[in-house]
């Protein structure tokens, strides 16, 4: 894996989407996955939120525009396993994420992208997203070797479960050639299970 | 050391530890459709790698299959792309294709349990969050994204962390017009559309063992609505039972073989759980979801919720809820008007569910006004009802009889709400848009209770109507 596909900064401005439970449906509606290459789904985003909203959507925003961070609520991405949802978002422009907390399916669908997506206790969370309504100009950097997020109103400590962390920091997040570097033991495993052979013996 | 299924599964198909905790895991069962699989192929094809174990892959076609004809070329065109690269890159890698013409194509979670496929002690990986649904059979069956079914292909293996397992408990017995659909509409209530993260959910308890297979499918494949990645029941007979004589089950003596590693695969009697959770069977109602998550839902006889009664964290998700959904706090559940009733998807498109909802739609005529689609889960699921004469019933009462897919679960064919419709849907998911129109209404209930509901028009509890 060459060194340029470590993750360790994130740095740029933020974006505020308030709101709890925010699913992958809403992320990238259904109708946008009838196709067969993740290139156009980045125009996509958020779209029928954002037709709702005429105009009024953090995505729309003129004082967001550019950012980089996207700060969200809890269990952000829920739902459907579609990797259109962290594909459409990354291509819209964001290069992480930051929020109370995640769903699992969106979490492994970022890492397997090399997007963190890191935590923070809901009361700091407010403060942060408070701070970039009031000051979207401010840079954010998210730095995930020391865990933090440093804004104006300082470094927070940001969590992220330590083996995906290690995959960004260590640019290991493209889990093919890591699998693949188990070589045999992989149908040694599999020589193992009873069901691979039909459960002959 | 007593260990529960979950353990003795991942220990079972751990090819290696990797840094950081997670683990190297390889999967019994790859099941594929064209939504989500593309983009893996294609990153396979760039990487030069073939496919490891493509005997252990199954492809179907589900998603964006119509449902008024399956005949090509589909309709549109997009529809029709899709289904050729699913059967191009199937042929290519030797993968077999359950297709329209098979006489086997379904919904992946419909077909992969019916054909045998689904079987205790596996671990199964599906591109669709639903895959949570196998583990009804003792599995340990998960959703994953696109990138992961590239590493499935290309090494049958996925990198994953455990996890916990929380065992919940449903105690006593279901009274008559409950059904497994509000057992878990009431679990995610309970415990939150985030409850889950981190866990395994381990369903338990009599009245889990009562269950049929295909109820415990339900409840497993609303796991994901909870927030956990993956939910199962230990096998026990009824698992046997009803893997026997399947296409792909193992027949004969290794029939046998296969059910004394099944038994010695179920969670051992003391195992350790993280979380316990027990659920009164007996106290459980008919349940609606009122809201935009599956987990805002009340019993058919209560009210829709004030937000100042809830909890501070819930207050501003119930009512960006009740605003979408145009209902008022305080009003009652049941007599909210309905313009269309959904019977199909995978967690509710089994021939069990279609009985249940046939019973009811036998008792009236559709109310005027509500569109109907009645969508079996599978090609097999079909043949069934007709040999069981379920078609002529659902037609007599007035519901359009379709052909199997995913349908109005996810409307990516042309199965879609319009405008501000309202469904009584038997699918998973409440989320905005989710049936198609970006401002269509969606209350998750059981197949008995939309048939109530399409009949008089609107939410009503089955039990009346049962009489």
């Amino acid at each position: 894996m060459s060194s340029d596909a470590r993750v360790v900064r994130v740095e740029g401005r933020g974006c505020v989407l308030r709101g709890d439970d925010i699913d992958t449906d809403r992320i990238i509606p259904a109708r946008f996955l009838r196709c067969v290459t993740f290139d156009e789904v980045g125009a996509h985003a958020f779209e029928d939120d954002r037709l709702q909203a005429k105009g009024n959507h953090p995505l729309d925003d003129p004082r967001f525009a550019g950012a980089r961070l996207l700060l969200v609520g809890r269990n952000f991405g829920c739902g459907s396993s579609r990797e259109h949802a962290p594909q459409a978002l990354w291509r819209f422009g964001f290069q992480a994420f930051v929020g109370e907390s995640f769903a699992e399916i969106f979490f492994g669908n970022c890492v397997a992208l090399g997007l963190p997506c890191v935590t923070l206790p809901r009361a700091e969370l407010t403060r942060l997203m408070e701070s970039v309504e009031l000051d979207p100009r401010q840079e954010l950097v998210l730095d995930l070797a020391k865990g933090t997020l440093a804004s104006k109103l300082g470094a927070q400590a940001v969590a992220m479960p330590d083996g995906a962390r290690r995959q960004l920091v260590e640019g290991a997040w493209d889990a093919t050639a890591v699998l693949l570097a188990a070589g045999d033991a992989i149908e040694a495993t599999a020589a193992r299970l009873p069901y691979v052979g039909g459960y002959t013996a | 050391m007593p260990r529960s299924l979950l353990d003795k599964v991942w220990d079972a198909h751990t090819v290696r530890e990797l840094p950081g905790g997670q683990t190297q895991l390889f999967i019994g069962l790859h099941l594929i459709h064209e939504v989500t699989s593309p983009q893996a192929f294609a990153a396979l094809r760039e990487a030069r790698l073939g496919v490891r174990f493509p005997k252990r892959t199954f492809a179907t076609v589900d998603h964006i299959i119509p449902t008024d004809s399956q005949r090509r070329p589909l309709g549109d065109p997009l529809a029709e792309e899709m289904l050729q690269h699913l059967e191009r890159n199937c042929a290519e890698h030797g993968i077999a294709f359950f297709g329209p013409g098979s006489g086997r194509q379904g919904i992946v979670h419909v077909i992969g349990p019916e054909l045998g496929l689904t079987q205790p002690g596996l671990t199964i990986a599906c591109g669709d969050s639903h895959t949570s649904t196998h583990g009804a059979f003792g599995a340990v069956a998960f959703g994953i994204g696109t990138s992961q079914v590239r590493d499935v292909l290309a090494t049958q293996c996925l990198a994953l962390a455990r996890p916990k397992v929380r065992r919940i408990e449903v105690t006593g017995k279901l009274a008559p017009g409950v059904y497994a659909k509000d057992v878990i509409l009431t679990i995610i209530r309970r415990l939150g559309v985030k409850g889950g993260i981190g866990y395994a959910y381990e369903y338990a308890g009599p009245v889990v063992d009562a269950m049929t297979l295909e109820e415990r499918m339900t409840v497993c494949n609303m796991s994901i609505e909870g927030g956990a990645r993956c939910g199962y029941v230990n096998p026990d007979e009824t698992t046997f039972a009803y893997l026997q004589g399947r296409e792909y089950a193992p027949a004969g003596a290794a029939f046998e073989r296969a059910v004394a590693w099944w038994r010695a695969i179920a969670s051992d009697p003391g195992a350790a759980y993280a979380d316990r959770v027990e659920i009164e069977g007996h106290a459980l109602a008919p349940t609606v979801t009122y809201g935009i998550t599956p987990g805002q839902a009340v019993a058919v006889d209560e009210r829709v919720p004030f937000p100042a009664d809830l909890p501070a964290e819930e207050r501003a998700g119930v009512e960006e809820a009740l605003g979408f959904m145009e209902l008022r706090p305080g009003e009652p559940i049941a007599g909210v008007k309905i313009d269309v009733a959904f019977i199909g998807s995978c967690t509710n498109g089994r021939i069990s569910d279609l009985r249940e909802a046939a019973r009811v739609a036998q008792l009236g005529r559709v109310a005027p006004g509500v569109r109907t689609f009645v969508v079996p889960g599978s090609q097999e699921v079909q043949r069934q009802a007709e040999a069981e004469g379920l078609p002529e019933i659902f037609r007599a009462a007035g519901f359009d009889w379709r052909e199997p897919g995913c349908s109005m679960c996810l409307a990516m064919n042309p199965d879609k709400l319009r405008g501000r419709e309202l469904c009584a849907s038997t699918s998973n998911r409440n989320f905005k848009g989710r049936q198609g129109s970006p401002t269509g209404r969606t209350l998750l209930m059981s197949p008995a209770m939309v048939a109530a509901a399409a009949i008089r028009g609107h939410v009503v509890d089955v039990r009346e109507v049962l009489g």
